[in-house]
């Protein structure tokens, strides 16, 4: 291959450190669920939510740019996969809740039912 | 250009050719291709599971109230600790694999095969977990009652503990019988019929006067609603149906949707850990057989670990959505 490797170990350990820690803490916010952050939101989401969601994109982040050896491709091969990924996905979320939760105030609020 | 070729590239009947766009090998960069229309897929899937559950925002099942089971310890609630278990086991067959192709770039064969089978065997305890998991969901543990109307209705006591069918229905006499296949008319049957009838859940829940109904309602507490005894008894009324467990029709923990994409999106996800077991095995005999060795090149193993990879940055996501969020 065209570069040599040099053995990562040390790096694939401490990645290893991050995950498992950032998993026990989302485990432990699981079940204990504080008050505070579970009853309080910050634009639409309890904050509880907003910890886990950004805990999974670092976790997301440490399994492609670490394992998948992303750190290691060029920034062309870098930008191909995660940026079309990024937007596609944020717009299909974005799309998809507006639209249920529409769909929900429309039961909610008008004549139409489905739980009686 | 050179015209020469090396013994190593004309041997590589696959490997696209020496011109290298993005810097990556032909198969590298078709296996990120796969994986970004792989990870759009899910997306898709978990996204739906976000439009439904908004859909229905007041009435979804409770994760931790839905997931309580750890093995060998029955009858002890405990939420998510098995499934950070399972997500322990797959971050570490990760792991194991980075460690693999590692190893392989200093063309370490046996270092290679071992951690190649660690992960091989991360994710069959994987996949047993999963199964295991399914069994609990499908078997269900409480029992509940549909109405007319399709909401469901749960039962608990004073202090609004969960109490199960089995430990207040009546026993009345029953004409009916479950139409097998030998006894229909054209080889009709039906499914399984539940172990009580909607009278024995009634005449039940009449002779125990401290039980209430819990309805699919959150509440302002973020807890599902509990009515009142008068209320109770007018709902259970209207009941209609007792659902046990789960299936793709209906399921004892509320909306009928959570089950499908239950069942759907970990049942998608667990078909790829599959699918990457397999896979890994055949990398695994082919390094035992010396083949990466043979080609001064294990690139090979590092293509399935892209794949391995990305099953548990899929599995990441699966946690979150269905039992943190």
């Amino acid at each position: 291959m065209s570069h040599e490797h040099v053995s990562n170990t040390k790096r694939i350990w401490t990645v290893f450190g991050y995950l498992s820690v950032i998993t026990i803490v989302e485990v432990f916010f699981g079940i204990l669920k504080p008050e505070f952050l579970h009853m309080n939101s910050l634009l639409g989401l309890t904050l509880l939510n907003w910890i886990f969601i950004i805990l999974t994109l670092v976790k997301a982040y440490f399994i492609v740019y670490a394992f998948m050896h992303m750190e290691g491709e060029k920034a062309t091969l870098r930008n191909a996969v995660i940026l079309p990924l990024i937007f596609l996905v944020i717009y299909l979320i974005f799309i998809l809740l507006t639209e249920g939760n529409y769909v929900y105030e429309v039961f909610k609020n008008s004549t139409i039912k489905w739980n009686f | 250009m050179k015209t020469v070729t090396t013994a190593n590239s004309a041997e590589k009947t696959w490997g696209g050719g020496d011109n290298q766009p993005m810097g990556a090998s032909y198969g590298k960069l078709m296996m990120w291709f796969f994986i970004v229309s792989d990870a759009l897929t899910f997306s898709g899937f978990l996204a739906a599971y976000g439009f439904s559950r908004f859909k229905f925002i007041e009435t979804w099942p409770l994760a931790d109230e839905v997931f309580t089971h750890v093995p060998f310890m029955h009858g002890v609630s405990a939420p998510m600790y098995y499934v950070a278990f399972m997500t322990f086991i797959l971050i570490f067959s990760s792991v194991t694999m980075v460690l693999a192709v590692d190893a392989g770039h200093q063309l370490k064969k046996d270092k290679v095969a071992i951690y190649l089978f660690l992960t091989i065997i991360g994710g069959l305890i994987f996949v047993g977990s999963q199964a295991w998991e399914w069994k609990n969901f499908i078997k269900g543990e409480y029992g509940a009652v549909e109405t007319k109307g399709g909401s469901l209705l749960q039962f608990v006591d004073k202090e609004g503990k969960r109490v199960a069918l089995a430990e207040f229905a009546a026993t009345l006499p029953s004409e009916r019988e479950q139409l097998t296949r030998n006894k229909g008319d054209w080889f009709v049957e039906e499914a399984a019929l539940p172990t009580y009838t909607v009278a024995e859940v009634q005449a039940g829940f009449k002779s125990h006067p401290d039980l209430l109904v819990r309805t699919e309602t959150i509440n302002a507490e973020k807890q599902k609603t509990i009515l009142s005894r008068e209320e109770s008894e007018l709902r259970l009324t209207q009941a209609s149906l007792v659902v046990e467990g789960a299936n793709l029709t209906r399921n004892e923990y509320g909306s009928k949707l959570f089950a499908d994409f239950f069942f759907f999106i970990t049942g998608f996800h667990g078909f790829h850990v599959f699918s990457g077991v397999v896979i890994n095995c055949i990398i695994f005999f082919n390094v035992i057989l010396g083949t990466y060795e043979k080609r001064r090149s294990y690139e090979m193993v590092e293509k399935v670990g892209l794949y391995w990879h990305f099953v548990d940055l899929v599995w990441v996501f699966v946690f979150t959505v269905f039992y943190l969020v």
